[in-house]
């Protein structure tokens, strides 16, 4: 199915096909990045501005590359060094970046619903690199990405997200975007962090499940979120020792989950809290993995978004 | 579009008069001279050397009355003055605002009510009825002088926009409130729960990843403010109702005899927090839109007279205000000019309520809950009257809006059932302007 969308703006509005799309295109790509050369000309010609306006390490240093291996003329901007410290609204940054005739643009903002609020005035592509706790669409397809190298499809697999399920946008993009395509999901982590009628996201996809080892007994792998310090200021949990007692992975509680089970985080780690060292590190952690695949899915989306398609047979 | 502007002796004629103390709507004629209302009859057409409005088409009423509007001024004149929100008011229909005391200053002082009551004057397109802070600033900290408000010529007290969070300040404002017969207009919010919140806690707001305020936040403050109004036996009026609980609450407390009284919104009469999806800020208001059981309750509410009257909540906020990430938007749409509008086509037009019902808690019911003149159809009385066509079927232009504001979610809604414009003291205001169809 082709992709036809000019945005990707998050995976709830997308189909099961389309994400097949970004996720057999992103296939194709992850050879690139293991050649001598590591560029393809896809994007030539193409500028991307790469907009963060909240900290990030792995996913701008991965569009980065994404776009640098597809040829695109890249400019990068972070909130500390730029007008918006003088005062400067999105809606004007945007709007002179675009001025300069940029093709695409690449957000990460803190505020939900920032990407959509541009797509109502802007003629470049948006990709949402994340916003406030709405979506990461590309965090939940390079997640997919790596799941479905574990075992070919998605369908009738079950993934078990643990942590603070109200203020992840990684959680919410999973949801959707597992749900979509035939995944169950269960949602587990502190009553305080668990989102109002989080099991109607996703067509009844999601169960909720407070206990850890229940909620991992049946999974094929699990993603562990971030927990924030703010969140425990915001008293929404009394101290990290007692979250890392009852929701951090350890080796123990994953004597728990089936032996084939597969451990994901989406960076960065408090080890000691959601995760111990030794499932950080463990046989079962596929995080740097998921990290080489994120470049791929980048490239992938990028790729589409910029309106490319594969003619069969040839090579991108 | 009538043109009637000249005119300061006349005679309306063959109207379906909507008198708030009748129970039909009955033809009939009203003669206005000198501002009043000098005559009405029962009868189609007049035999009178006067000039005479033909007015058979059209519903005629004591001019609304909106017991909740910001009208911005003095302070924060780039959202709305008095000169404009005094247009948009005749634009809807309502010949008598009650404006809130979250200017800047703040009306804490009688200079600012005289402020206020003299351009309202100068406009002298709509009667402005003024509120006085509850506590000095809003800070909920200290009681205003309501005394010296009052002689200046308050009808109220508010901190609207907060709620008086120290029970013992609110205790205090009921009790000498009371003494001073001012009603006390509570905007009720626990703000510990609703801290960051962006709309209406629920299935969306998860869907959204927007911080969601919970209903018991306004249903905490509803309980609290009812027990300080049992206790205090002072008049309490809880404003922008927007919960089934919080309806429920104050159902309870008039049948134990409780002096209280409440207003909703046309937006949590209508709108849906679904909506939201599309992240316009245009949507977000305080109290946010809610869910549909929580509208079908507050209409139930409305329909038993729990809920006494309709308020717009008219909260004017410009472009640059609106035009922003959604969590940056300050709360508030405006109203004035589609509350009518809005509430004929949902409610009336899809016959949930009568016409005439509607009009009492647009008239009679705000001017009793507030104590105020008006809203009655009553020789010698000031001729404040609106003209409406319950047929006429338009759609809102945003050049349309007379709001200095545009902070609407209606822009480019259809409607059924139109304010033609008002007489404020006999002289015409129309709603239409020249050229528009």
């Amino acid at each position: 199915m082709p992709f036809n969308r000019k945005h990707l703006l998050g995976l709830e509005e997308l189909f099961a096909d389309e994400i097949t799309t970004i996720l057999d295109t992103a296939d194709q790509f992850k050879e690139i990045s293991e050649r001598a050369i590591k560029k393809v000309p896809a994007l030539r010609g193409k500028t991307i501005a790469n907009l963060f306006y909240e900290p990030s390490t792995r996913t701008r240093i991965s569009f980065e590359l994404a776009e640098k291996r597809l040829s695109a003329d890249t400019v990068s901007f972070s909130k500390a060094t730029s007008s918006v410290v003088k005062g400067e609204s999105l809606r004007d940054t945007v709007e002179n970046i675009q001025a300069m005739k940029v093709d695409m643009v690449v957000m990460r903002h803190g505020s939900s619903g920032a990407h959509r609020f541009l797509a109502n005035f802007l003629d470049a592509s948006i990709v949402n690199a994340g916003d406030g706790q709405h979506e990461h669409p590309t965090q939940a397809l390079l997640d997919m990405m790596t799941l479905r190298q574990r075992w070919r499809t998605l369908e009738g697999k079950h993934v078990t997200i643990i942590g603070d399920i109200m203020h992840s946008r990684v959680a919410r993009s999973n949801i959707w975007g597992l749900t979509k395509m035939g995944a169950k999901v269960t949602v587990c982590g502190p009553s305080t962090m668990m989102p109002a009628e989080v099991e109607k996201l996703g067509d009844g996809g999601v169960t909720i499940e407070y206990d850890i080892r229940k909620a991992i007994a049946e999974a094929d792998a699990i993603n562990i979120l971030r927990i924030q310090l703010e969140r425990q200021k915001a008293r929404l949990f009394p101290s990290m020792r007692e979250y890392f007692e009852m929701f951090g992975v350890t080796p123990d509680v994953l004597e728990a989950a089936p032996k084939d089970c597969i451990v994901m985080h989406p960076g960065p780690m408090n080890r000691g809290v959601e995760i111990s060292q030794e499932v950080a590190d463990g046989d079962r952690a596929v995080i740097l993995e998921q990290v080489t695949n994120g470049v791929a899915v980048r490239m992938a989306v990028l790729f589409l978004v910029a309106g490319g398609t594969f003619d069969a047979g040839t090579e991108p | 579009m009538i043109d009637w502007k000249d005119k300061r002796e006349f005679w309306i004629a063959g109207a379906k008069i909507a008198d708030p103390e009748a129970e039909r709507l009955r033809v009939g004629s009203v003669c206005v001279q000198k501002g009043r209302i000098t005559e009405i009859v029962w009868q189609k057409s007049v035999e009178t050397d006067l000039p005479v409005l033909d007015a058979e088409r059209f519903v005629l009423a004591p001019g609304f009355i909106d017991p909740h509007a910001h009208l911005r001024e003095p302070g924060y004149e780039e959202k709305e003055t008095i000169e404009t929100g005094s247009a948009a008011a005749a634009a809807g229909g309502y010949t008598a605002v009650v404006c809130m005391a979250n200017t800047n200053p703040v009306i804490d002082d009688p200079s600012v009510v005289e402020y206020i009551a003299c351009r309202a004057q100068q406009v002298g397109k709509c009667r402005i009825f003024i509120t006085g802070a509850l506590t000095k600033g809003l800070q909920g900290e200290i009681i205003s002088e309501y005394y010296h408000l009052k002689r200046a010529g308050i009808v109220a007290l508010s901190d609207d926009g907060r709620w008086v969070t120290n029970s013992q300040v609110m205790r205090s404002a009921l009790e000498y409130a009371g003494l001073h017969k001012l009603p006390v207009i509570s905007h009720c919010e626990d703000g510990f729960l609703t801290q960051g919140a962006q709309m209406n806690e629920g299935y969306t707001s998860t869907r959204l990843g927007l911080k969601g305020a919970p209903a018991a936040a306004e249903e905490i403050a509803v309980s609290r403010d009812l027990m300080l109004a049992q206790l205090t036996g002072s008049r309490l009026h809880v404003a922008h109702v927007s919960t089934a609980g919080a309806v429920e609450l104050i159902r309870r407390a008039k049948k134990k005899g409780i002096p209280v009284t409440a207003e909703a919104t046309p937006h949590h009469l209508t709108l849906e927090d679904s909506l939201l999806e599309s992240y316009s800020t245009n949507l977000k208001v305080n109290p946010p839109l809610r869910g549909k059981k929580d509208i079908e309750a507050v209409r139930a509410g409305l329909l038993d007279g729990t809920i006494d009257c309709v308020a717009t909540d008219h909260a004017p906020h410009t472009e640059i205000d609106k035009d922003v990430e959604f969590d940056e938007a300050p709360p508030g749409m405006i109203g004035l000019e589609t509350s009518f509008a809005q509430l004929h086509t949902e409610l009336v037009a899809k016959g949930a309520l009568d016409l005439l019902e509607l009009v009492k808690r647009m008239t009679a019911k705000p001017a009793e809950t507030l104590g105020l003149p008006g809203g009655r159809l009553k020789k010698d009385d000031p001729a404040d009257l609106v003209l409406i066509d319950p047929e006429e079927e338009w759609t809102l232009d945003k050049r349309l809006i007379r709001s200095r504001s545009k902070n609407t979610p209606l822009i480019g809604a259809k409607f059924v059932g139109r304010v033609q414009g008002v007489f404020f003291e006999g002289r015409w205001q129309s709603a239409i302007l020249a050229g528009e169809p």
